[in-house]
């Protein structure tokens, strides 16, 4: 296993510019199909009447979760075939439970009070969740979104496998051809990407975290 | 007018009533506290009637109406809610939380800005200081102002407050409570009070009713019910200072005697001669402008051996100098004055001129519950 410079260029200057938009679309298609599953879900279990629900979704969610990435892109080939699609839905799958479970957490940690406050004063349930819960459980709820982002962006690596394309294909060659340069260009974008990710949606969770929260 | 009857609340999987059989009735203007232990059903009560809480069986109806036939939003937005934990939507500003009810009734945004600067005026706010604050920025008392404010934004003829000054320290309780009766001296809404502490329903309250484990065991004024508790459980409730409870009903004024005998300096020689005359108990000594500066009392003065001199008597009537007693002061007060001076008669002042006199046998014969000849 040898270092070559001129791979590395290769790497970086001519394969990894597609790769990492492929990654990137990759990641923000099943990012945005999990936030637009997972945040319904955790404010329909948190209404009275489907509390009970609850608990079961998300043990079910939990276990999904304990399911192997790899396992999961494995598995979702010979269901949807190779390709961008069953990659979509292998990561939208790793990505829904870090956002249900803190929607729900958000939601169940606005202050009674206020709720109480609130439709006492006649707001009608579905106010009270625009105006009240969902403002205030907004900064949970997008850190819920930052870890799951995370997340998918590393999983996203193995996508490689079911010709999901990405940063993975990288990596995948370099371990094929024994190129460290290749296998280094795939994980080390993969990490700015995560960490990229990571700071940008902190800013926003900063942005819509509420005054009355920051100002003591 | 607030109606309830017959209205009973069970909770789901309790065998025992939260609430029963309850027939109340408030009156319009009235300020009726509902006063009693925890869990007596009070502030489930409280919350049927803009429900909150959906009562098991019987009916309550609001002006003659039956609140059922009222969407409960629709009933909640004409009735002003206030809550001990206030639950001012922290991510609003002040101005934003008191705009909540008025923005349900869809006022146009000039409206409600006037409005809303006109509450916190009320309430004893700046509205230039308080307007766009967080409510993380304001203290317990202003957050609990604001939350009053908030109620009254579109004047609704109904307030239920749930033990509105509960969390608030006793000094900006006592405050708030002041302000509040000012208030409602001005608005005569008809108000349901909640609240666990008997002194608050004593002041606060033109009637009180006391609940205990979900049944309403006395209703009546605070006179009434300090006067004939029904019950040992009442006179328990309200404690063994029922009488002196009671005396913080009445003001000096209304029990101060009219007819006193006052006295000069230059005069004081005479005083035995005056009272006995007069059969005097006491004499004010008062000064040329009338002021008063002391009492003379007949008890003091036969138990002297022999005859004082003027400058004796001027020592012995300035004693009493602190025996005074503004007319607007409550007969606890007076009480409290007699005891630490030792003395049976208090001047009454209106401002600098005494206006009256009040003595110990007068505040005994109001604490029985007798009239003053």
């Amino acid at each position: 296993m040898k270092w070559s410079w001129e791979r590395f260029l290769e790497a970086l200057l001519e394969r990894a510019p597609l790769a990492l938009l492929i990654h990137l679309r990759m990641v923000l298609v099943a990012l945005a199909i999990a936030i637009i599953i997972s945040v319904p879900i955790g404010i329909l279990l948190t209404r009275p009447r489907l509390k009970w629900l609850g608990v079961i979704i998300l043990n079910i969610l939990n276990l999904m979760q304990t399911f192997p990435g790899l396992a999961i892109v494995a598995l979702s080939m010979p269901i949807l075939g190779m390709g961008f699609k069953p990659a979509v839905f292998a990561l939208t799958i790793q990505g829904l439970l870090p956002i249900a479970r803190n929607t729900i957490a958000g939601l169940y940690g606005v202050d009674p009070d206020v709720m109480e406050a609130a439709r006492g004063m006649g707001m009608s349930r579905r106010k009270v969740l625009y105006e009240v819960e969902m403002p205030l459980a907004m900064p949970v709820i997008l850190a819920g979104i930052r870890t799951s982002a995370v997340y998918v962006v590393s999983v996203g690596t193995l996508a490689a496998y079911i010709g999901g394309g990405g940063l993975g294909d990288l990596i995948v060659a370099g371990l094929n051809m024994f190129w460290p340069d290749f296998i280094f260009v795939g994980a080390g974008l993969g990490a700015l990407l995560a960490i990229f990710f990571d700071r940008v949606l902190g800013l926003v969770e900063k942005k819509f975290t509420p005054l009355g929260y920051s100002t003591e | 007018m607030i109606r309830l009857i017959n209205v009973t609340k069970i909770y789901a999987g309790q065998k025992e009533p939260a609430v029963k059989e309850l027939n109340l009735t408030v009156e319009k203007g009235e300020c009726c506290v509902l006063v009693g232990p925890s869990g007596c059903g009070k502030s489930t009560t409280l919350r049927m009637i803009n429900r909150m809480i959906e009562p098991t069986s019987g009916t309550i109806l609001i002006d003659g109406k039956d609140i059922r036939e009222t969407d409960p939003d629709r009933l909640r937005m004409g009735i002003g809610y206030v809550i001990q934990q206030i639950g001012l939507l922290p991510h609003r500003t002040v101005a934003e939380n008191i705009a909540i009810v008025p923005r349900l009734y869809g006022w146009p945004k000039e409206k409600i800005k006037k409005r809303v600067d006109e509450l916190l005026e009320l309430v004893g706010l700046d509205p230039e200081a308080t307007r766009h604050k967080y409510p993380a920025q304001l203290s317990g008392g202003q957050m609990q102002r604001v939350g009053v404010a908030r109620a009254m934004a579109v004047d609704p003829p109904i307030m239920l407050m749930d033990e509105p000054f509960g969390a608030v320290d006793p000094i900006a309780r006592n405050h708030l409570q002041d302000e509040f009766l000012r208030l409602q001296s001005l608005m005569r809404k008809t108000i349901c009070f909640v609240t666990h502490d008997i002194n608050e329903a004593i002041k606060m309250g033109d009637r009180i009713a006391i609940f205990n484990r979900g049944q309403l065991v006395q209703h009546g004024t605070p006179h009434d019910i300090l006067s004939n508790p029904v019950n040992d459980f009442v006179r328990d409730f309200i404690g063994y200072d029922r009488v002196v409870k009671k005396l913080s009903l009445c003001r000096v004024e209304a029990i101060a005697r009219k007819d006193f005998g006052v006295i000069r300096e230059e005069e004081l020689a005479a005083a035995p001669e005056i009272m006995k005359r007069q059969q005097a108990e006491v004499l004010f000594l008062v000064d040329r402008g009338g002021a008063p500066g002391g009492i003379l009392a007949r008890k003091l003065l036969e138990k002297q051996s022999a005859a004082l001199t003027t400058g004796e008597l001027k020592e012995l009537a300035q004693r009493a100098r602190k025996a005074f007693i503004q007319e607007d002061a409550l007969l606890r007060d007076a009480l409290s004055l007699l005891l630490e001076l030792s003395v049976d008669h208090l001047g009454v002042l209106r401002g600098e001129t005494l206006c009256g006199m009040v003595s110990l046998a007068d505040i005994r014969q109001y604490a029985a519950g007798k009239e003053v000849d």
